[in-house]
């Protein structure tokens, strides 16, 4: 009697114990929907409150606006003047510019270092490359930005000959130096998991070392490769510090890399400090932040799926 | 004309190499420089950093606070953020984390839809930018449940806890360093062997208590390494505590939940962006910086040695 009154209180701490681990693991999943819900609903405003859509339609940020009545309509993001004006296009131009010089810079050393690693390196030469890069991506963000700011500027004016000092050149390439692990990482990964067997066939039907790599391994590898660059891709766009201390954070719409640029990240971090809670600029941060949102998570859905499949190829070749 | 046909035969040249007689001289020598370029501007960023932050490094800056506007003094208010701050976010992310993988990897199968959906879940969590959780932070945390706090138990104009405050800020970066937590102790759920836990069980254990006495203790690396891991990241990022809780300035160090408190990445971000006389401040903020990346890379060089342990285990099973 004893023995089972002893059991049914086990079961039922048992059962206790298991729906408080299990509604711990869908913590993860909650936090992903109240992002997506609390980003969201304070944009929202945008589509139907009267108020704020005086100041700011999805048609103002995406059409010219102009200062005044009679005054040339121009593309500008200008939250804080009289006549406030949200336009995407300077930011989007920003954005766009810091991450293709970032990329410009990162896939070749991402890419090219993971090849090295993988298929020349030694291994003493593997046992350096791996720690440095681990060293580099955990370098704090802030600590790049610094850099870039206090002596990369420098440097590439001096070198160059920049008007401006902070520009998209600069940010780009300390963006860069944070998406070189990742790209690095994951082409690596992918390179090294390419079946033995196959490189095995390849060399025994008299390819030498350098030809399995072109004509086998790589184009195996190829899908991981370009994950990790569309991924590498995501966190360009959303990273902040970096833009906000090394970009000038001038929102101008030009085509020039050697101009100052603002991003959309580095937008939101700069302005919401000062705005005003539930106004039209706040409810426009947050519809910056909703498409931050977005765009990192179609990427990364895109870059997992493909590198979901590849893994199931690989390992079904094996 | 003369152009084209030196264009192709330097094709016809390239491409000479690359069949069958190259031995991949030339994508070595390519993929070598790239190698060698990480290398060199890694070299150079360490190198600045440290001779120029290593003089200012002294025991009175690391426990004096500001003094002259930040041309003076030391960082200890921020280092106690720093550390207030991972601490708070520790205690919050490692329960969660660490329960979140064993039930991933106890309760259920690998193939549920539960599981993919959380799986999921998790990596777009990890793939979020830090900006948009301190949005998040400023409309979830202080917005709605710090205000709903204050609008249910006190009266008055003044937030108590509706304001940016350091379990706000703490709260979230756990969200955000949550990820790695449940990562690194999957890892090290993985390399526990059946045979221990079906040991366990026909010795007529519960699951729970399979999971106290065998799980918990043999993923106990794992769980730490994911505990660093997390620390690490929550000591250098910035974003997601600029509007949650980080201040320029305060003259006090932070006691209460609801404080507002200093911290190392802000004080160098706006050190470097925000003052006056940036000359005069340089030697600060050299010395802040230098703080950090000893922090960061003694915590990073924590986590690879338990790692490594980690590794050697899974070896010997």
């Amino acid at each position: 009697m004893k023995n089972l009154t002893f059991k049914k209180k086990s079961k039922f701490i048992e059962f206790i114990g298991e729906k408080f681990i299990a509604v711990n693991a869908f913590v993860a999943l909650a936090a992903v929907l109240l992002i997506f819900i609390f980003i969201f609903k304070e944009a929202l405003p945008i589509f139907y409150d009267e108020y704020i859509q005086e100041e700011v339609t999805i048609e103002k940020m995406i059409v010219k606006q102009a200062f005044a009545e009679g005054r040339e309509a121009k593309f500008s993001w200008q939250p804080n003047s009289d006549n406030p004006r949200y336009s995407l296009l300077p930011l989007f131009i920003g954005t766009l510019k810091a991450s293709i010089i970032a990329m410009l810079f990162a896939i070749p050393l991402g890419v090219g270092g993971a090849i090295y690693s993988s298929q020349f390196a030694s291994k003493r030469m593997r046992e350096i490359i791996k720690p440095a890069i681990e060293m580099l991506s955990g370098i704090p963000s802030v600590v790049l930005g610094f850099f870039a700011l206090i002596v990369l500027a420098t440097f590439l004016q001096n070198t160059f000959g920049f008007t401006y000092r902070l520009n998209s050149i600069n940010a780009g390439i300390a963006l860069g130096l944070t998406v070189i692990p990742l790209i690095f990482t994951i082409s690596e990964d992918a390179l090294t998991s390419v079946p033995g067997s196959l490189a095995d066939a390849a060399l025994a039907l008299g390819a030498n070392k350098w030809q399995v790599t072109s004509t086998v391994i790589l184009p195996a590898a190829l899908p991981g490769i370009a994950a990790g660059i569309v991924l590498g891709f995501g966190r360009a766009i959303g990273e902040t510090m970096i833009v906000l201390m090394a970009s000038g954070n001038a929102a101008i719409v030009s085509s020039a890399f050697t101009d100052s640029i603002r991003t959309f990240s580095a937008t939101i971090a700069s302005e919401l400090a000062e705005v005003v809670f539930g106004s039209a600029h706040y409810s426009v941060l947050f519809f910056l932040g909703s498409l931050l949102f977005l765009f990192t998570f179609i990427i990364n859905m895109t870059g997992d799926i493909v590198l979901i499949r590849l893994k199931e190829k690989l390992q079904g070749g094996k | 004309m003369g152009i084209d046909t030196e264009n192709i035969s330097l094709k016809k040249n390239i491409t000479s190499l690359f069949t069958k007689k190259s031995s991949g001289i030339i994508p070595k020598t390519l993929t070598l420089t790239s190698v060698l370029i990480i290398l060199t501007v890694l070299a150079i960023i360490l190198f600045d950093i440290v001779v120029h932050g290593i003089g200012t490094i002294s025991w009175e800056f690391l426990s004096s606070p500001p003094k002259n506007g930040m041309e003076s003094g030391g960082i200890f208010p921020a280092i106690f953020g720093t550390a207030a701050l991972v601490m708070l976010m520790t205690v919050a992310v490692i329960p969660i984390g660490v329960m979140t993988a064993i039930y991933l990897h106890e309760y259920r199968s690998e193939t549920s839809k539960l599981t993919r959906l959380i799986r999921i879940a998790i990596n777009n969590l990890a793939s979020i930018p830090s900006i948009v959780f301190g949005l998040f932070g400023l409309g979830f945390f202080i917005g709605f449940i710090g205000n709903g706090i204050d609008s249910m138990f006190f009266e008055g104009s003044r937030p108590v806890w509706g304001q940016p405050a350091i379990i706000w800020a703490s709260l979230t970066m756990s969200l955000l360093t949550l990820p790695v937590v449940i990562i690194s102790t999957e890892e090290a759920l993985r390399t526990i062997p059946q045979e221990m836990k079906d040991a366990s069980y026909a010795l007529g254990a519960t699951k729970l208590q399979t999971i106290r006495k065998i799980i918990l203790p043999q993923a106990m690396p794992g769980i730490l390494t994911g505990a660093i891991l997390a620390i690490n990241r929550g000591a250098g990022e910035v974003a997601p505590i600029m509007f949650t809780g980080a201040a320029y300035y305060l003259p006090y160090l932070p006691s209460k939940l609801n404080d507002q408190f200093m911290e190392m990445g802000y004080h160098i971000f706006v050190m470097a962006t925000q003052s006056p006389d940036i000359e005069a401040t340089k030697p600060i903020l050299y010395g802040t910086v230098l703080v950090l990346l000893i922090l960061t890379f003694s915590l990073n060089f924590l986590a690879i040695l338990f790692r490594y342990k980690l590794r050697m285990k899974k070896v010997r099973t």
